[in-house]
């Protein structure tokens, strides 16, 4: 596997930034208040007492380990979940405030998989949520060959195709273009790109990477590849155990004296003869 | 005589045994499915109910089908002597395939699937009807193909209650030894239940998700 290594990717934002006034100027667009989300019959929540802000555009990567509660995060935010105390504020108003319909029609959201719909077309998968919204079947066909078109794919040949005669690579890029069916200003993705092959996932990486630029969405990234992180990321929080243990931006991250940060940056090493 | 001769001079009466054969598949099955498949969609989310239904379903499939109607004839309202007891007795039988085939068809959905279906903002009953139902369609498809086989061949043992239907020949060729006579009402209800396996089998292939 070889692309460029994190510490040293040019990124096209402005030097400057490190100071922590980003988050003054931004109005945060998603914001977690003390939250704290435990299930019956476990002793240890799976977030504790969470504080988090996300500014509107920023692109948001989760990084941590199975079971840190990235993905119980990305769920609280569309209300898939409720937080058992503190609150979840999206748009301004707290996620158990919302009709949980609207709320999910309002985000996009991409999982490991994709998960799409095998018993419709592709155009079917995209055009779901205008179709749920009512919107005129000419305008859903004008916006699916749209969105088809920005994740690289040719709408003449791929949307009438079924989700089975993709590959891994399409599938994913189909559940991208599904998650921006109705212009969504959030995006939320969960390890997207988990199950693709490194190097269809290090392709689709740098697409997104670039589109995401383009597009202006915030998007809230669960990832447990540190790689992804830094590629991807105008900021890293890592979890550990449902809590914040450090909060960064990629250029900042590795250079934080943290048990866990130096777990995930041994991770870009350790390859024998790669490049260090 | 032969059974030609015999199924050729008898023709009328094996015509209007077919079509008593016909309507008693016909009204259990369609009673089976609209017990079964709402109770299936039911059981999908509640793991005790669903012990217990699939258990109850398999219970009737394992009592033997003429003790079955025998058991049937004293009950007051659904019991008696004629097809109404026959059809409540091919119903029990019918509901094991199609209520274990609902639960399997929609409990099989790939997770991922479900959770994208939620995540885009469709509400439960759309859930189960463009996802849930649409995927689980072939499996349960499968489950009535299989009832109806089984229905057609169990509805021969109901004329032995005075049902009518096709067994009444073979009932009728038992008791006078008659090789021709059973086979006068075995034959029709073989080709039946192939014809009927035959058509079911190409609407489940139409409806099957590639």
């Amino acid at each position: 596997m070889h692309y460029d290594m994190p510490p040293m990717r040019p990124v096209n934002r402005t030097p400057g930034n490190e100071a922590p006034i980003s988050s003054a100027i931004d109005d945060p667009i998603i914001e977690f208040q003390q939250v704290t989300y435990s299930v019956k019959g476990r002793t240890a929540p799976l977030i504790s007492q969470l504080s988090l802000a996300v500014n509107s555009r920023e692109t948001l990567v989760l990084l941590g380990r199975s079971g840190s509660g990235k993905t119980t995060l990305l769920r609280l935010i569309n209300r898939m979940l409720v937080p058992s105390s503190g609150e979840v504020v999206v748009e301004g108003k707290s996620t158990v405030n919302w009709d949980a319909i609207r709320l999910r029609r309002h985000i996009g959201y991409v999982i490991q998989e994709a998960g799409l719909f095998p018993h419709f077309t592709v155009a079917e998968n995209v055009g779901l949520v205008p179709k749920l919204e009512k919107w005129d079947p000419a305008r859903i066909e004008k916006r699916t060959d749209e969105l088809l078109k920005i994740v690289g794919l040719d709408p003449k040949e791929f949307a009438s195709r079924r989700p089975a005669q993709l590959s891994g690579g399409q599938r994913q890029r189909v559940g991208v273009a599904r998650a921006l069916g109705a212009d969504p200003s959030i995006l939320l993705m969960d390890e997207p790109f988990g199950a693709l092959d490194p190097v269809t996932r290090s392709e689709l990486q740098r697409e997104f990477s670039a589109l995401a630029q383009r597009l202006g969405k915030t998007i809230v990234f669960v990832t447990h590849d540190l790689r992804e992180a830094l590629l991807l990321a105008s900021r890293i929080v890592l979890l550990q155990n449902g809590r914040i243990v450090a909060s960064a931006e990629p250029q900042e991250f590795l250079r934080i004296d943290h048990p866990e940060v130096k777990a995930f940056s041994a991770t870009l090493h350790g390859v024998p003869g790669a490049p260090a | 005589m032969t059974p030609w001769n015999f199924m050729v001079t008898h023709r009328s009466e094996i015509w209007s045994a077919t079509l008593d054969h016909v309507a008693l598949v016909l009204i259990a099955m369609s009673i089976a499915i609209v017990i079964a498949v709402p109770l299936g969609m039911f059981i999908v989310q509640r793991p005790a109910l669903r012990t217990f239904s699939l258990g109850l379903a398999s219970v009737f499939q394992t009592i033997p089908s003429l003790a079955l109607f025998g058991f049937l004839i004293p009950i007051p309202f659904i019991g008696g002597i004629g097809p109404r007891t026959a059809i409540v007795a091919l119903v029990l039988y019918a509901l094991l395939p199609i209520l274990r085939n609902t639960y399997v068809g929609l409990s099989g959905i790939d997770p991922a699937v479900l959770e994208a279906a939620e995540a885009m903002g469709m509400t439960d009953t759309q859930i189960l009807t463009r996802v849930r139902l649409p995927l689980a369609l072939g499996i349960i498809l499968a489950g009535i193909r299989t009832a109806t086989v089984i229905t057609i061949g169990v509805a021969t043992i109901a004329a032995a209650i005075g049902a009518g239907g096709l067994g009444t020949f073979i009932f009728r060729g038992v008791a006078m030894v008659s090789d021709a006579v059973i086979l006068a009402g075995a034959i029709p209800a073989a080709l039946l239940a192939i014809l009927a396996d035959v058509l079911l089998a190409l609407v489940e292939r139409r409806l099957r998700i590639p």
